[in-house]
């Protein structure tokens, strides 16, 4: 037998060169239509891609959360979305019924009306991260490592498990109710529009045509998102839990021969995700404010999708994905049609399983010995 | 007594991996399991470790039963393993290696003086010391991974199977500096399937077969062995 080196042809008709030939003319097209859409009206196109930002800010604090799960117990917590909620009704509570923003006011009269907002909204958002790492813990310990040793599949339906569980216990009359909730914001919302230098937009004005508008909120949601960024970042890379989670994630049965207590850093690894959910969760409702119990559903899984995207078990990844997504979602909303938007979210879920499952930053599964 | 283990019986599922043995290792010693491979020299180690609980016997440490304390616990109450096949941390830098060994320790100025031993016994890993441990080298990656097992400061260290895979020269090399670790106070259990390498360094030596000591012994009257011989050393 003379095995004949494959024709273009079938190269073509067998290979992937169909696939990326698709891909790519997809991507001429969506490039060329987004192009001539910015060109007709760039201040629109830059008022997408500014709402785009905002939204895959908060993704990308989710799907931290998605990654650095799966990197170091390889389970999809399909609860995470959940605690974002949990995050987001936590401050809800914390500024509707026990004023908490108000305290810097109260305790120190004398303080600038800045400072005090800001140290508000800061003691609303740490009050969400704790109260969700402790829940994020709690469901850990009770749900997830009785199952440690158990096939992936059962803790993923575990997981499941729990979303439900946290969803619809929320939505009981004496929880979070079943209804939407209007959300107070723990500070006062300002907004500017651009058109010839910044102006002031006034409550109940118009900005005039063709001029981007923005709000302190997304001002505060960039903010908080990078420093939470950069701290994760520094855990991860430079403390000693950071390292030892890094270990963990790479071999288990090793880290507990150098003394690393892997179930105290599985834990960690859990409430540090939970807590940037938590953050997520403020931030979002502060955007978009308000609440109710199946909010965390449709951002949680896009944050899932972003995670993929990025490459799932990757920091830098989530981050990236998320960005992506972002503007995926607002671009597909404001050009083609609202609803289109979560259509594009899962168009990519499945375009990024089929060409690249591993993501943009993720490497193929290391085979253990 | 260093070390006491005592009727040791190991199971994976149905498998009866030890069945029964006993050794021991008194302080200041190179002790030595020998044995083909899947003779239970890892399962023992591993056992003595607490990543495995025997279903019946025990392991002493200074006369404390160690049988069911969490491995974690047992590195800080002074044992560590250079596991079998390094185990290096591939995704850590060295430097951040011999940290994750240095993991139960507290005491900045004792790491510090502990990494400058390891640097001293492994002046290669002091090169390479921000480079990735999967970018080492087989003999590099030994090196670190005994180096990492020294930074906890281990009264006993447990070295598996240390000249897998290396080049004579290098198994040469590691096992001067095991025989130097051992010089500078640490007792050592070392687990071969190279009998003459381990037996030339090792004070005594237990040949382990399917799960039972077969034969114990000083390393010089193990190497004159006419069974140790024909079995282990390739004489005819």
């Amino acid at each position: 037998m003379n095995a004949q080196p494959p024709t273009l042809l079938e190269r073509i008709l067998k290979g992937k060169w169909i696939g990326k030939g698709f891909l790519l003319l997809v991507g001429l097209v969506v490039v060329w239509w987004v192009g001539g859409k910015a060109l007709q009206s760039p201040s629109l196109f830059l008022q997408q891609i500014i709402n785009g930002i905002q939204l895959g800010f908060v993704y990308a604090l989710i799907a931290l959360g998605y990654t650095m799960v799966y990197g170091i117990v390889r389970l999809i917590n399909f609860a995470h979305g959940d605690v974002f909620m949990f995050g987001a009704f936590v401050s809800y509570f914390s500024v509707g019924l026990f004023q908490l923003h108000l305290w810097p006011v109260r305790v120190f009269p004398g303080l600038s009306p800045t400072a005090a907002i800001i140290l508000g909204t800061v003691s609303v958002i740490l009050l969400s991260m704790v109260s969700c790492a402790i829940l994020a813990i709690t469901i850990e310990r009770i749900a997830y490592k009785p199952l440690r040793d158990a096939p992936r599949i059962s803790a993923l339906i575990t997981a499941i498990g729990v979303s439900f569980f946290l969803e619809y216990f929320g939505a009981l009359p004496f929880v979070f109710t079943p209804n939407f909730i209007t959300y107070k914001r723990p500070f006062e919302i300002v907004t500017w529009y651009v058109k010839d230098g910044i102006h002031r937009l006034e409550i109940g004005t118009e900005a005039p045509p063709g001029s981007v508008i923005f709000s302190n909120v997304l001002i505060i949601i960039i903010i908080v998102s990078l420093i939470l960024l950069v701290g994760l970042n520094y855990i991860v890379r430079r403390t000693k839990i950071g390292k030892a989670m890094r270990a963990t994630a790479y071999d288990k049965p090793t880290s507990r021969l150098m003394g690393i207590n892997v179930d105290g850093v599985i834990s960690t690894t859990f409430a540090i995700g939970a807590s940037l959910a938590g953050a997520a969760g403020v931030l979002y409702a502060t955007a978009y404010p308000q609440v109710v119990f199946w909010m965390g559903i449709i951002p949680g899984l896009k944050a899932f999708v972003a995670a993929v995207l990025g490459g799932i078990g990757s920091i830098p990844g989530a981050f990236v994905g998320a960005l992506i997504m972002g503007q995926a979602e607002v671009i597909s909303a404001g050009y083609i049609s609202t609803p289109m938007r979560d259509a594009v979210a899962f168009t990519i879920l499945i375009l990024v399983l089929l060409i690249r499952p591993t993501g943009i930053f993720g490497e193929p599964e290391r085979e253990k010995a | 007594m260093l070390l006491e283990v005592r009727d040791l019986n190991v199971y994976y599922g149905a498998i009866h991996a030890l069945q029964g043995i006993n050794f021991c290792l008194e302080e200041g010693e190179i002790v030595t399991l020998i044995g083909a491979n899947g003779a239970g020299k890892s399962t023992t180690l591993n056992t003595i470790s607490g990543l495995l609980r025997p279903r019946r016997g025990q392991v002493l440490f200074r006369g404390k039963d160690i049988t069911f304390t969490p491995a974690e616990e047992i590195v800080r109450m002074g044992i560590c393993q250079a596991p079998e096949g390094r185990k290096i941390f591939a995704n850590l830098t060295v430097m951040e290696n011999l940290e994750m060994g240095a993991y139960t320790q507290s005491d900045k100025q004792e790491i510090q003086k502990n990494l400058e031993r390891v640097f001293r016994s492994f002046p290669r890993l002091k090169e390479r010391q921000n480079q990735l441990g999967g970018t080492l080298s087989g003999g590099e990656q030994q090196m670190l991974a005994i180096g990492r097992a020294l930074m906890s400061r281990p009264q006993l260290l447990l070295l598996d199977e240390p000249s897998m895979g290396l080049s004579p020269i290098l198994v040469e090399e590691i096992f001067n500096i095991i025989q130097e670790i051992n010089a500078q106070g640490t007792s050592i259990l070392l687990v071969e399937q190279n009998a003459q390498m381990a037996l030339s360094v090792a004070h005594r030596g237990y040949v382990l077969e399917t799960g039972k000591i077969v034969l114990e012994g000083d390393s010089s009257d193990l190497l004159d062995n006419p069974m140790v011989k024909k079995a282990y050393l390739g004489a005819h």
